[in-house]
């Protein structure tokens, strides 16, 4: 598997020289949102906003009024938690074209609850005029800046960093989820990186002769309920989602929700968070204590099918183990 | 766009409406005309260089908020003329000053008298906070302290297009209470956002109370300097004060004007409610009858005839 260092960096830079109404602000997280060579490269359209959230995000909203198209770069949690009044009152409501990009989400940071952005997809797909984005891979990663770009009002994304692995050989496009696989007995459901994980557990579980359907969400909102009623309608157990967030208000709710209406009756098993916070900790760690891995995701299939796969660690090979002090950027934060 | 009235009539216009709503519908924020309606009338008389209404005088009903299904939608900055290269915008930041700013509106010949009639019915865009699609607003700012903020990035983005035409807030000094505020002047001196001034009704005020008994502020004046700003003060119901505050030289940073003034300028007869001003609400009819009375006799009006009961 090709791995991918800083795709954002690139692919921000070479989208926003071509668009001057694109501005870059930061928070203070500019080299950890990997902005950094824009800001060194190109100072005129780089807009330093410092440990201020609140202001940041109503100051964009004012910028957006004036008619450029702001991209907000920090931690995920600190475009919704601290600044949700102002988001909601000088960007969302007036629908100003601010892209809110979120990195480190859920789990995929080691500085646990005030770092991990767990409920934000909840948070920010109830918010109307807002459209929710979630990038899975590098090509992703490199082609959500113009992608959402496009969006004709507020646009919040999860974007990857750092060494990002290429699953995906095509841009992501809004409201086109990617059907990875058309297997018969369990619809699988994931996005970001919970994907690789259940591409990782699909490989064993067609040995074990178990064919499952997987589709890759990259849209959450505006979400495609017809899609996945469909597909779930043309599997024999059941449903399985799973998301690097809380099951509630995420990607499991949103498939409950959509089955409830079409009145579909199909088992959903939704794995993620439950209800609970996580820590700090290694990505792989956290996603093998809080049920989010591969072999978590083998269990439940077990579960919804009733019959043991045999299935183990080994099994589902080499797992791909990402240290906390990466080389590219040493705090990991 | 210049009226024909002098700024002071105008302030004693804004006076003598909002005393007639409060007075008929038995409640209003008739403390904040007190204290701001010179303020209103000098941003929109002299002050601004505002373009003429785009809006109708008869405000429309409410049209329903942005989404991608309402493509009809507008704000209210209409009322505040159009939005062009060359003329400022106005934000009014405390939200729940609208029923003055609608009376200032109509004072300037911006809205018609029925407009006030509009004020808080089901239906009507003329809502009782100051929404962004009201009458002369441009902007939610019904949270208090995200005015400023908005305001900074409009100004730096008007700055960036070579706009001549300024950002100006109207503000209340209870905002200084919320910390955004401060982000909000240290990034616009930070950024040297100078298209950027403020007034700020310092009336010592908030929906508690007087200030100093429900959250100690300070020296204001001090922090905003601190925070970087060009601060001028003047006594709020003092016109050629204010004109001098407002002409303060300020490159590279943002002015704001402190207006010192008195939240029963005009009608002394409210000070029997002190400190309980924020929104005057009669107690009796004993009291409301003797008010409208009182506070007619002081501004000079008959008093309000109100229908039997």
């Amino acid at each position: 598997m090709e791995m991918v260092n800083r795709p954002y960096a690139a692919a921000f830079e070479a989208y926003a020289v071509q668009h001057p109404e694109v501005l870059c602000l930061s928070a203070d997280l500019t080299s950890s949102c990997e902005i950094d060579g824009f800001r060194d490269r190109h100072p005129d359209q780089f807009l330093s906003l410092g440990m201020a959230e609140q202001n940041m995000l109503s100051f964009a909203g004012g910028l957006g009024l004036a008619g450029f198209r702001p991209f907000l770069h920090s931690f995920g949690v600190f475009l919704y938690r601290r600044p949700y009044d102002q988001l909601m009152a000088s960007v969302a409501y007036p629908r100003r074209k601010v892209r809110l990009m979120g990195f480190l989400p859920g789990v995929t940071t080691p500085g646990g609850m005030t770092h991990q952005a767990i409920e934000d997809i909840s948070v920010m797909r109830t918010i109307p005029n807002m459209t929710v984005l979630e990038a899975g891979d590098a090509t992703e990663v490199e082609s959500i800046v113009a992608e959402a770009d496009r969006v004709d009002g507020p646009v919040y994304c999860r974007i990857l960093r750092g060494a990002v692995p290429r699953l995906f050989d095509t841009p992501i496009r809004i409201g086109q989820m990617r059907v990875l696989a058309e297997g018969e007995d369990v619809l699988v459901v994931t996005a970001g990186i919970t994907t690789e994980e259940a591409i990782r557990a699909r490989g064993a579980l067609a040995r074990a002769g178990v064919s499952v359907r997987h589709l890759h969400l990259n849209t959450l909102k505006p979400f495609d309920a017809a899609q996945i009623v469909d597909h779930a309608a043309s599997v024999r157990h059941g449903v399985i989602t799973l998301e690097n967030h809380l099951v509630t208000g995420g990607i499991g709710s949103m498939v409950a929700e959509a089955l409830a209406e079409a009145g579909l009756a199909r088992r959903l098993i939704r794995l993620g968070l439950q209800d609970t916070y996580a820590h700090g900790g290694s990505r792989p760690y956290l996603m093998k204590h809080y049920g989010m891995d591969a072999l978590s995701l083998v269990r439940a299939v077990e579960r919804l099918t009733g019959q043991a796969t045999g299935i183990d660690e080994d099994a589902l090979g080499a797992v791909r183990i990402d240290a906390v002090h990466s080389i590219v950027k040493a705090e990991a934060l | 766009m210049r009226n024909e009235k002098t700024t002071e009539e105008i302030a004693r216009g804004i006076r003598a409406r909002v005393f007639e709503h409060t007075i008929r519908n038995n409640g209003g924020y008739l403390s904040q005309a007190c204290s701001a309606a010179e303020q209103l009338a000098f941003l929109y008389n002299e002050g601004l260089n505002l373009g003429p209404s785009t809006m109708p005088m008869v405000p429309p009903p409410f049209g329903g908020v942005p989404s991608a299904d309402n493509p009809d939608y507008v704000t209210g900055a209409g009322y505040n003329g159009p939005f062009d290269a060359v003329h400022d915008r106005l934000f009014i930041a405390p939200a729940h000053y609208a029923l003055v700013a609608y009376a200032c509106l109509i004072e300037v010949g911006r809205m018609a008298p029925e407009g006030l009639g509009m004020f808080n019915r089901d239906g009507s865009s003329v809502e009782m906070i100051g929404a962004e699609h009201s009458p002369g607003m441009e902007v939610h700012n019904g949270t208090l302290g995200i005015g400023l903020s908005t305001a900074a990035g409009l100004a730096w983005g008007r700055k960036r297009m070579g706009h001549s035409g300024q950002v100006c807030v109207f503000m209340s000094d209870g905002e200084v209470q919320e910390g955004q505020t401060w982000e909000a002047v240290q990034a616009a001196a930070h950024h040297g956002i100078d298209n950027l001034w403020a007034i700020m009704d310092v009336n010592r005020q908030q929906c508690d109370g007087a200030m100093d008994e429900v959250m100690t502020v300070g020296d204001i004046a001090t922090k905003f300097r601190d925070f970087g700003a060009v601060v001028a003060e003047c006594d709020a119901h003092d016109l050629k004060a204010m004109r001098a505050a407002r002409a303060t030289p300020h490159p590279g940073r943002p002015l704001i004007v402190l207006a010192h003034s008195r939240p029963t300028q005009g009608m002394e007869s409210l000070m029997s409610r002190f400190p309980r001003l924020h929104y005057v609400r009669f107690k009796s009819e004993e009291e409301r009858a003797r008010m409208n009375i009182e506070i007619a006799a002081e501004l000079g009006v008959a008093p309000v005839a109100l229908e039997a009961h």
